[in-house]
């Protein structure tokens, strides 16, 4: 028998293996649709190579194991859909106050309140703007295919522990549960547990908190952060280009929507439209260089989106409102067809 | 002013309290009386004693002793309000050499937190959790806790606790008793001299119980708060002793940590090699992944297939093999089944998109290059999906087919039928992916790739039933013998 590097795997289940190829330690989760492949994956995978799965009594129990786990210093993890991310909130506040690493997987399916396991994008702004209490921000990686999952996984964790913060990885149930061709990268080499960890051998004097009652020290604290999501804005934005040398109407889309984008900018360009698409793979940073870039070429910007519009303010003030930005979405779980898209591109030309 | 200290703090509190904001670096910032001071010293003591400084996290909870980080001389976490046990649970997890204090109060562990207390303690996570139950909140301003007596006062039950209203007081220790995952659970009185010298030695057996790896010990603590419960500190021993003690009863609850045995956990694998077996795809070396001999023009476009049937006719299994026959080809292929409300009605469907170029949209929803239908409800819907130069294959025992253009082209087998013969309708998929196969060889392959198209099926069933090896041999027939019956139409 011999190995091979590339395996039929569903979204959910690439984020599994890229995970454990990054040298993950432990998972800690509570099944939800449509993210509860992801565990299934994990139960077997990890016990396999000694690491940690526990299935926790709530999305609560979980992100708090996954904080005990990153305050000893290992690579933790966890994974949900809407719902159980609205409950973990709470504590990835903590996380990002505590400067403490750890990957979150929102698979995104429809909203509000129980919704529907069909597909949205209606997270965003609950993950990409902070979610919970407090100035924060988290990292979210937006991937657009299986291969993207499992390699978005592993940068995941190097990004979360670069900068000591939670790392999101934020798509669809399209993306989640579609199956395609995955590459799978070398695995990691083992590490040295962080200087800062709870853990035997190192300083016995090291702890993370997130209180700080003096408002100065808080502030100040505050400020730390805020420089430190600066440098991210500058340094970690991340973006595909397609067919957008000369393009004019520009579409921004990520996940699903950012493959159709591309299908529809294809069926354009045969009708003589000059279409192109930017594709965010970072959500925070938001590819802001970029597109503020587009705007001398542009003569329209179009958000593409499975909610009521939540990424289009984003482009909006990327751009400073330099171009019309319009949106073509779909909600409820709906999807949007390649030919809705051009339809209703044409229309707004 | 030279002085000598004869009996100093305890070699598990720091010397200075340097993580105290403000100018007071020696105390402690809890108030006289309170029972928070009497049990940090205990706890000190006895993580210097047990000599487990190295090695023990200190979990400070929500509540006055949110700052107990700043006391002792190990490691330390502030956590969310009622969260301990679970961050404790990740924290032994990763370790289990680990020592997790987690010390909570009534409003943290009784309250908000309740359920991950009861879980934690479920699991018998080898944790030691320190209960500090005086019936009151103490940081948030004399509020009734879920321990507050029944017609006690407090700022939010004036006029005292009602039992017809808020209930009775939680008893912790005998909830947890009642659990089989427990190890030990004492509830003792922060109380005179003699009840604490009670309280050291159960916080003593918890730790013990903790470092020979037993399990879950729980000890609860009967104290009191002055300020809140507006009473000195003499008045505060004779509530916990007369009021509080009579209903939460001190004294063993469970003691089974000798027929336990240590918990153990397995140790993780990060050798590359170990790993890429683990998750790395194997194969026998006749199987590897190639190409086709001959790429035919067909192949360099992207195909997309649609499979819709009704369920139970193996519609998401046949795209499943497609996508597996791909990939053992090089081809990208995306798989994804529908959803949908037609789903639950009984039906279901499925897109396949093959490519030598990288797949964009995977939603095969117009432009359908080979539609394969097996029910007729599937024809009538998705045939104008159908590229005018595309194919459908259908299966001929459940579909009549129409509309067709004269450039579309047709291929049938009486699939179902044929399943049903073979003992299963669930093999009607297979039989259906046998016409796939001639309209294959009459059109797109040339030898030596026509053969190596029906080994490649072969090896697809042959992944897809991996675990259930006497699927295969019938699942091939019937690909065969789909193969042989089907017609171009």
């Amino acid at each position: 028998m011999m190995l091979k590097n590339k395996r039929l795997l569903s979204g959910n289940e690439a984020v599994i293996y890229g995970a454990l190829l990054a040298g993950a330690d432990a998972y800690y989760g509570y099944p939800i649709t449509p993210a509860s492949e992801i565990a299934h994956t994990a139960a077997v995978k990890f016990p396999e190579l000694g690491r940690v799965f526990l299935q926790a009594e709530s999305e609560i129990g979980a992100i708090n194991m996954v904080m005990g786990a990153a305050a000893a210093g290992r690579r933790a993890m966890t994974a949900s859909s809407g719902l159980g991310i609205s409950l973990k909130q709470e504590a990835v506040s903590y996380l990002a106050g505590s400067e403490l690493p750890c990957v979150i997987v929102d698979i995104m399916r429809g909203g509000p309140g129980l919704g529907n396991i069909a597909p949205e994008q209606a997270d965003y702004n609950q993950v990409v703007k902070g979610g919970g209490h407090g100035s924060y921000r988290c990292i979210v990686l937006a991937p657009g295919s299986a291969q993207e999952m499992c390699d978005m996984t592993g940068k995941a964790f190097e990004l979360a522990e670069k900068y000591a913060m939670p790392v999101y990885i934020l798509t669809d149930a399209v993306i989640g549960q579609m199956i395609e061709s995955v590459t799978l990268p070398e695995p990691l080499p083992n590490r040295e547990l962080p200087d800062n960890a709870l853990a035997i051998g190192k300083n016995r004097n090291n702890f993370f908190t997130s209180i700080y009652l003096e408002p100065d020290e808080l502030e100040a604290h505050n400020i730390k952060l805020q420089k430190k999501y600066a440098v991210i804005q500058e340094r970690e934005e991340l973006s595909e280009d397609y067919l957008l040398e000369d393009a004019e109407f520009i579409y921004i889309a990520y996940g699903i929507c950012g493959r159709l984008a591309k299908n529809a900018a294809e069926q354009l360009r045969k009708k003589g439209i000059k279409a192109g698409v930017l594709r965010p793979k970072t959500l925070f940073p938001f590819p802001k260089k970029r597109i503020a870039g587009l705007v001398g070429q542009a003569q329209k910007f179009i958000s593409v989106e499975l909610s009521c519009g939540q990424m289009i303010d984003d482009i909006k003030l990327a751009i400073n409102c330099a171009n019309p930005v319009e949106l073509i979405n779909r909600m409820g779980g709906n999807m949007l067809s390649v030919a809705e898209i051009v339809e209703r591109t044409e229309k707004l030309l | 002013m030279k002085y000598e200290v004869v009996h100093g703090r305890s070699k598990g509190f720091f010397d200075s309290f340097n993580r105290r904001p403000g100018a007071i670096k020696t105390n402690m910032h809890y108030c006289p009386g309170c029972g928070h001071g009497i049990l940090h010293k205990l706890i000190a003591e006895a993580i210097e004693d047990l000599q487990i400084k190295e090695r023990t996290v200190f979990i400070s909870p929500v509540g006055c002793s949110v700052f107990g980080y700043y006391y002792f001389d190990c490691f330390g976490i502030s956590v969310p309000h009622g969260r301990a046990p679970a961050v404790g649970t990740g924290l032994i997890r990763s370790d289990e050499n680990n020592i997790v204090i987690s010390y909570q109060g009534d409003g943290d562990l009784g309250a908000i937190g309740l359920n991950e207390f009861l879980q934690t303690a479920n699991r018998g996570e080898n944790m030691a959790v320190f209960f500090v139950n005086n019936a009151i909140y103490g940081m948030t301003g004399g509020q009734m806790a879920p321990t507050t007596l029944p017609g006690q006062k407090t700022i939010t039950s004036p006029l005292g606790r009602s039992v017809q209203s808020e209930g009775y007081p939680l008893k912790v220790a005998e909830m947890v008793a009642a659990l089989d995952a427990p190890v030990y659970v004492e509830r003792v009185a922060l109380s005179s001299g003699r009840n604490i010298m009670k309280a050291r030695a159960a916080l003593r057996k918890a730790l013990q119980n903790t470092i020979d790896k037993k399990g879950f010990s729980f000890v609860e603590f009967l104290t009191g708060c002055p300020v809140n419960l507006k009473k000195s500190a003499s008045e505060i021993n004779t509530f916990i002793d007369e009021q509080m003690s009579k209903y939460f009863v001190p004294g063993v609850y469970k003691d089974i940590a000798e027929n336990r045995d240590p918990i153990r956990r397995p140790q993780p694998v990060f050798a590359p090699e170990t790993v890429k077996q683990v998750l790395y795809g194997s194969y026998t070396q006749s199987a590897a992944v190639r190409d086709f001999s001959k790429l035919q023009p067909f192949f360099n476009k992207e195909r997309r297939i649609k499979i819709a049937g009704s369920g139970g006719q193996g519609v998401l299994s046949l795209g499943y093999i497609l996508a597996n026959m791909g990939n053992l080809r090089n081809f990208n292929v995306s798989y994804l089944p529908m959803y949908g409300p037609e789903m639950r009605g009984g039906t279901a469907n499925c897109s396949v998109v093959i490519s030598k170029q990288e797949i964009s949209s995977p939603m095969v929803d117009s432009n359908c290059n080979l539609l394969i239908v097996l029910n007729q409800q599937s024809f009538d819907k998705f045939l104008p999906e159908l590229k005018t130069n595309g194919f459908v294959i259908y299966d001929s025992s459940n579909v009549t087919p129409h509309d067709l253009l004269p450039t579309q082209g047709a291929y049938h087998v009486n699939a179902s039928e044929l399943a049903r013969d073979l003992g299963d309708l669930r093999y009607a998929n297979l039989a259906i992916l046998g016409a796939v196969s001639l309209l294959m060889d009459d059109y797109f392959l040339e030898e030596p790739d026509k053969s190596d198209f029906e080994a490649v099926v072969a090896e697809a069933i042959r992944s897809c039933f991996s675990g259930k090896e006497k699927l295969i041999t019938p699942n091939i027939n019937a690909f065969y013998l789909g193969k042989h019956k089907a017609q171009p139409n």
